[in-house]
């Protein structure tokens, strides 16, 4: 069987309608378990003791008195964790190294930021797993800690690793850095190119640390038995990655982890990497008894992987009439306490909307002193892109040019070379922007005080290993088991909706699962926009395999050539012309004679999946300012996104719509405020203010369908594209209402005042 | 910790008394649950008010209203008679926290808890309103403007706990209004909050006015400076642009995660000027 | 320490649980009842997952004591629909699919419920501002507005 299928056109019963999902009576009922819904009998509660110091050598962790406290039945510290050498892995869209896995779950020689895991315990009750904590007594030599991105970059400032050289530079430097890794990406000849250009705008912008901001706390259960086998279950984007990871760190074989992914509350990126997991598994392993561990949100906020947060440099030059002729960027972001930020991605990210000759884009990783960064939703794309298309803005403007018509001179098309690789295929880029230039949200009339911006966003979203496995069963329903995470809530429906066309049969007649690790072959983790596109391949294949079986079957009892049987419409039936005629059958009549014809038909797919098409955004946002206090209003918001083909509109709307408004406040209110001492100080959903339902209007959308070749059904991922444009639409936006151009993020009303106050009294 | 649930105020005042400080009374316990997780309070005895009558009843009494402490902010807000007597008291009341808050939030929680932010002091300040204590030496009524020392801190002596807010005649046109500045439109601590209470006599002249901020100091302000600005005066762009400098300069903020003082001095004097506007549009409406 | 003993009506029908003082009404119902429908998103207030209705008002589960509990009658999302019957609401919410990951959902139901009983008519901002307490990462609030609207007019009759 081929392994990549590509696009084919068709008439179309399931795929593109809008059936209730599967899974949705359960979510409505509060009957869905997610990760802190289960308990087993006899269960200890495990808690953490994480560093109130942003940076400090451990010298000593005494546990004895947390031990000895009655109901405490296991306590582990890093000397119940073996030491990693470096090892490298991606996981979702960004990459790991082993070594500073197991650091980063619990310290070693030093913490690295306030939040930062020391010592575990498992206890008959929370409160005496609390009581264990506070007895727990460690000796901290505190040193100076670093958290702004520029700060860390200085030589002189406090180094987190002694051995971090910075990697990407020729020759290696002598002298350790905060920064990691340098990588560049540069084509063609960047001086020559703004020498051509007749106007160069060069910009500095800054961001803070964002967080994905999942409403469900990381929960697991972990119950050990006494041969060495772990069961696991956790809210994550990916048991599988979850098993790895757990397994590298114990040192267990892969085979003696079993993860059942429970319904997750969100994840955004964020549960992509292990946090308790395997401390839960040690402290059950410990106690002989099941260990459970849910985070409180201080502690979501405090210890998982925020953003980051960036310093951007952009630099554009073109012609008077706009055709851009020299384009750079300086990515500078925090990686976190340990190296591996999204800078790379974001590297690829920040141009590639655009067909352009000369350009240039340098990224720096760089550790500081706050959690190791976990991916957010196309991660490290809106940063870039709020810089760049900040600046194409003001070009746009400078010149006199509509902005839809300034990035419509230049858009990347079919055949635009990348300056990261890959030449981009059949692409919507174009359509978006047209599409919104026609909207009649781009025309609407405008207020005193209003302003509209838009944006652009393009991610390349990814494919990856992936397996299922689709049975007949014994009255012609099937079931298809899948190991790809239902996230946002729509892939099982959208899988089902695929084998259903692909069968010709009803919706309901097809059962989907997530399964546990031990029901497939390793499958990726729900991340880079995949689900759709990587699942929906191998639900495409596996259902074909299907196909060719009840064929040969048919072929059997009807004692007919194979090529006489066709498959439509959820029958076998003669393939027309001059081949032999037979009485058509049903799916069920088949599968009722399955054992007496060979046994159980069933198909399934164990496939990497290649060739994901790329997505491209236009948004347009409509703002007011209140001028007296630097408020930011979002009036009307639209997005226009192609998502190759729709499989379930509804559920594709939500993405658009949801990652509209995540990058709605990361460009209003979101950031994480650090005190002097390195201490995190709005650990909750008070301070750190996500938006609201009444801070927003209706999102609309319009979905745009360019199909991607290299998927049956056109699919490209949709999920990460909407987050990308919402920074720099909206800083256009309040350029467009008040004259300011806004570089700093978030745009919360003591910046946009200061800026209005400034701006005045730099007239007056 | 232990927990009582007293019926009557003598019962209450008993427990409270006798425990040596180590007691803290149990209203909505929006403030309290939170500050009993993150380790801040740590009582040994927990007072739970709601079942003494006294407590959660809103009386109209004397021409003006006696409102419990213990009368959660849904309930205020759902009563038509307080609301049309007093809607800047409910504004600063709608704006504690979300409908689930209020559900189990109450004024004398608010108060007592002494936030400098708390949404319905600055409202209550500007009514008038007068706190009517009791404790095991008895009762006594204080001045609300007095009755929070600073951040946390209120002069409640050992033993006393807030039993209801009394509430002054309305004269003939006037109207009150409150409000606040936030990032969001709902669900943060007010960055700044800006209360007005004025009459206009028959001519249209602002005849009495009280003006109290929150948020910009220690503890709620009453703000007689301010007030001067619109007694005597129609209410005008010039008076109130009086009123806003007044403002502005009666605050002492600090810089925190929620705004600078530059930020809150000036828009302390925005908030009260715009609630001005919403106080004297209310007084201006026939009764 | 010695515990409470709780009587109290959830869903309709009486239970007794045990609870420590600090307990919260959001952990007795997880944790004593295993009703686990009702979430914690925050444990302080401010995200709404664990909303539930005491004695007829919407309320946050976590910032009730357990023994508070004594005698009133609660309701939870695992009372909301009525043996097979879904409530409008929670059908609704399917058809529009204003829910992804689902773990908003109970608590903006209850929620939303609320709303309807004392206000079967209200405007889109209505919803909104009833809302406001109750976070949702994954939808932004459009299709939850569009299915509470929605809702509202299948139940008035219209």
């Amino acid at each position: 069987m081929s392994t990549m299928l590509k696009y084919q056109e068709r008439e179309l019963k399931i795929v593109g309608t809008r059936p209730l999902r599967p899974d949705g009576v359960d979510k409505v009922t509060g009957r869905a378990r997610f990760g802190a819904d289960y308990n087993l009998p006899g269960q200890l509660i495990g808690k953490v003791l994480r560093s109130p110091h942003a940076h400090a050598r451990i010298k000593s962790i005494d546990t004895s008195a947390a031990q000895a406290l009655p109901g405490v039945k296991a306590v582990v510290t890093r000397d119940d964790f073996a030491e990693m050498p470096d090892e490298y892995a991606a996981v979702g869209e960004l990459m790991i190294n082993f070594r500073d896995v197991t650091r980063n779950m619990m310290a070693r020689e030093k913490v690295l930021y306030d939040g930062h895991p020391l010592a575990a315990v498992a206890a008959v009750s929370e409160a005496v797993a609390r009581e264990a904590l506070a007895l727990i007594k460690v000796e901290y030599e505190v040193l100076p800690h670093v958290i702004d991105v520029v700060e860390a970059m200085q030589p002189g400032a406090p180094l987190l690793h002694e051995n971090q050289y910075t990697a990407g530079v020729k020759p290696k430097p002598d002298r350790p850095s905060n920064v990691a890794k340098r990588l560049e990406y540069a084509r063609g000849d960047l001086a020559a190119g703004f020498n051509e250009a007749d106007l160069i705008v060069e910009r500095e912008f800054n961001t803070k640390p964002v967080h994905q901001g999942y409403i469900e706390p990381q929960a697991c259960l972990a119950s050990c038995s006494e041969d060495g086998q772990a069961e696991l279950w956790t809210s994550t984007q990916g048991h599988f990655i979850v098993r790895a990871q757990c397994a590298k760190v114990l040192q267990m074989d892969v085979s003696k982890i079993r993860v059942t992914p429970t319904e997750i509350g969100g994840g955004f990126g964020g549960k992509n990497n292990i946090y308790s997991e395997a401390l839960a598994i040690a402290l059950s392993r410990k106690s002989h008894r099941p260990v459970k561990m849910v985070m409180t949100r201080e502690e979501v906020f405090r210890a998982t992987g925020p953003t980051s947060g960036a310093n951007v440099k952009v630099r554009i030059g073109c012609t008077r009439d706009g055709k851009i002729t020299a384009a750079e960027a300086e990515l500078n972001f925090q990686a976190g306490a340990f190296p591996g930020s999204s800078v790379n991605q974001a590297s690829m990210c920040a141009f590639t909307r655009y067909d352009l000759a000369n350009v240039r884009v340098v990224g720096n990783d760089v550790t500081v002193n706050r959690p190791k960064v976990a991916a957010y939703r196309a991660p490290g794309a809106p940063i870039a892109v709020f810089g760049v298309e900040s600046v194409i803005d003001e070009m746009a403007k400078k010149l006199g040019i509509d902005p839809i018509e300034f990035r419509l001179k230049n858009a990347a098309r079919e055949g635009t070379q990348t300056y990261y690789g890959p030449k981009l295929g059949p692409i919507g880029y174009i359509q978006t922007l047209e599409q919104a230039r026609a909207h009649p949200h781009y025309s609407a009339p405008l207020g005193p005080n209003q302003g509209r911006g838009i944006a652009t966003g393009f991610w390349f979203n990814i494919g990856n290993e992936t397996t299922c496995s689709l049975n007949l069963q014994e009255d012609g329903t099937l079931t298809l088991m899948l190991g790809t995470i239902d996230v946002a809530g729509g892939s099982r429906a959208s899988m089902a909706m695929m084998v259903a066309e692909e069968l010709g049969i009803e919706f309901e007649s097809v059962r989907p699962f997530v399964g546990d690790t031990s029901t497939l072959g390793f499958n990726f983790l729900t991340a880079g926009s995949r689900g759709t596109f990587a699942s929906g391949m191998a639900c495409v294949i596996a259902s074909r395999q299907v196909i060719e079986k009840l064929r040969q079957r048919v072929a059997k009892i009807r004692e007919v050539p194979l090529e006489a049987v066709a498959w439509k419409d959820g029958h076998a039936r003669p393939a027309g012309g001059n081949v032999a005629q037979f009485a058509p059958m049903s799916l069920a009549e088949i599968a009722k004679m399955a054992g007496k014809t060979g046994g159980t038909i069933a198909g399934h797919a164990e496939i990497n999946a290649q060739g994901a098409g790329p997505g491209f955004g236009t948004h347009i946002v409509d703002v007011e300012v209140d001028k007296q206090t630097g408020s930011v209003k979002i009036l009307r918001y639209t997005v226009v996104q192609d998502v190759g083909k729709a499989i379930h509109p509804a559920y594709v709307e939500g993405q658009l719509q949801g990652g509209a408004v995540q990058g709605i406040g990361w460009a209003l209110n979101e950031e994480y405020v650090y005190g002097d001492d390195g201490v995190l100080q709005n650990p909750g959903f008070l301070d750190y203010r996500v938006p609201v339902a009444s801070d927003l209007p209706f999102i609309d959308t319009v979905i745009v369908e360019v199909p991607n070749p290299n998927h049956p059904y056109g699919v490209r991922g949709c999920g990460e594209v909407p987050i990308i444009p919402p920074l720099a639409a909206i800083a256009n936006a309040i350029e467009n209402a008040i004259g300011l151009r806004l570089c700093q993020l978030p745009f919360s009303p003591p910046r946009v005042l200061k800026a209005i106050d400034d701006a005045a009294a730099a007239k007056g | 910790m232990r927990y009582e649930a007293p019926k009557t105020l003598e019962q209450a005042i008993a427990l409270l008394s006798g425990a040596n400080g180590q007691a803290r009374v149990l209203a909505g316990g929006t403030d309290l649950l939170i500050q009993m997780r993150s380790g801040r309070a740590e009582p040994e005895l927990l007072v739970d008010i709601k079942a003494i009558p006294e407590m959660r009843s809103i009386v109209a009494e004397t021409g003006g209203y006696r409102v419990g402490a213990a009368v959660t902010c849904m309930e205020l807000i759902e009563n038509e008679a307080f609301a049309q007597a007093w809607p800047g008291i409910v504004d600063g009341v709608r704006l504690i926290g979300s409908i689930q808050v209020k559900g189990r939030a109450t004024m004398g929680g608010n108060l007592c808890n002494a936030s400098p932010a708390a949404d319905s002091v600055p409202a209550l300040i500007a009514a008038g309103a007068v706190v009517c204590i009791a404790g095991a030496q008895g009762r006594r009524e204080a001045l609300i403007e007095e009755f929070v020392a600073g951040p946390g801190k209120t002069t409640l002596a050992s033993g006393e706990l807030v039993v209801s807010f009394l509430l002054p005649l309305r004269a003939p046109h006037s109207g009150d209004a409150y409000l606040r500045f936030t990032p969001r439109t709902e669900m943060d601590i007010a960055v700044v909050g800006a209360a007005v209470n004025l009459t206009l006599d028959d001519t249209g002249v602002c005849s009495r006015a009280r003006v109290s901020l929150g948020a910009v100091a220690e503890r709620a302000l009453l703000v007689p400076e301010a007030a001067a600005a619109l007694i005597g005066t129609r209410v005008d762009e010039a008076a109130l642009k009086r009123l806003a400098a007044a403002a502005s300069a009666a605050c002492r903020p600090i810089d925190d995660k929620r705004g600078t003082k530059d930020f809150r001095i000036k828009v302390a004097g925005v908030m009260a000027q715009r609630a001005a506007e919403i106080a004297t549009e209310r007084a201006r409406r026939p009764s | 320490m010695a515990r409470h003993h709780v009587s109290a009506t959830v869903n309709g029908d009486g239970v007794e649980f045990l609870c420590e003082t600090g307990q919260t009404l959001l952990e007795a119902l997880r944790d004593e009842l295993r009703l686990t429908g009702t979430k914690e998103g925050c444990g302080t207030g401010d995200c709404g997952a664990c909303s539930v209705m005491v004695d007829g008002r919407l309320v946050c589960s976590c910032l009730m004591l357990a023994v508070e509990a004594e005698g009133k009658s609660i309701q939870t999302i695992e009372g909301m629909a009525v043996g097979e019957t879904l409530h409008p609401l929670q059908r609704k919410f399917i058809e529009h699919a204003a829910l992804q990951c689902g773990i908003c959902t109970p608590g903006i139901l209850i929620a939303a419920r609320s709303l309807l009983a004392r206000n079967p008519n209200p405007t889109e901002s209505e919803v909104r501002y009833w809302l406001a307490g109750n976070l949702c990462r994954c939808t932004g609030y459009h299709k939850i507005v569009e299915a509470v609207l929605d809702a509202a007019r299948e139940m008035r009759g219209g």
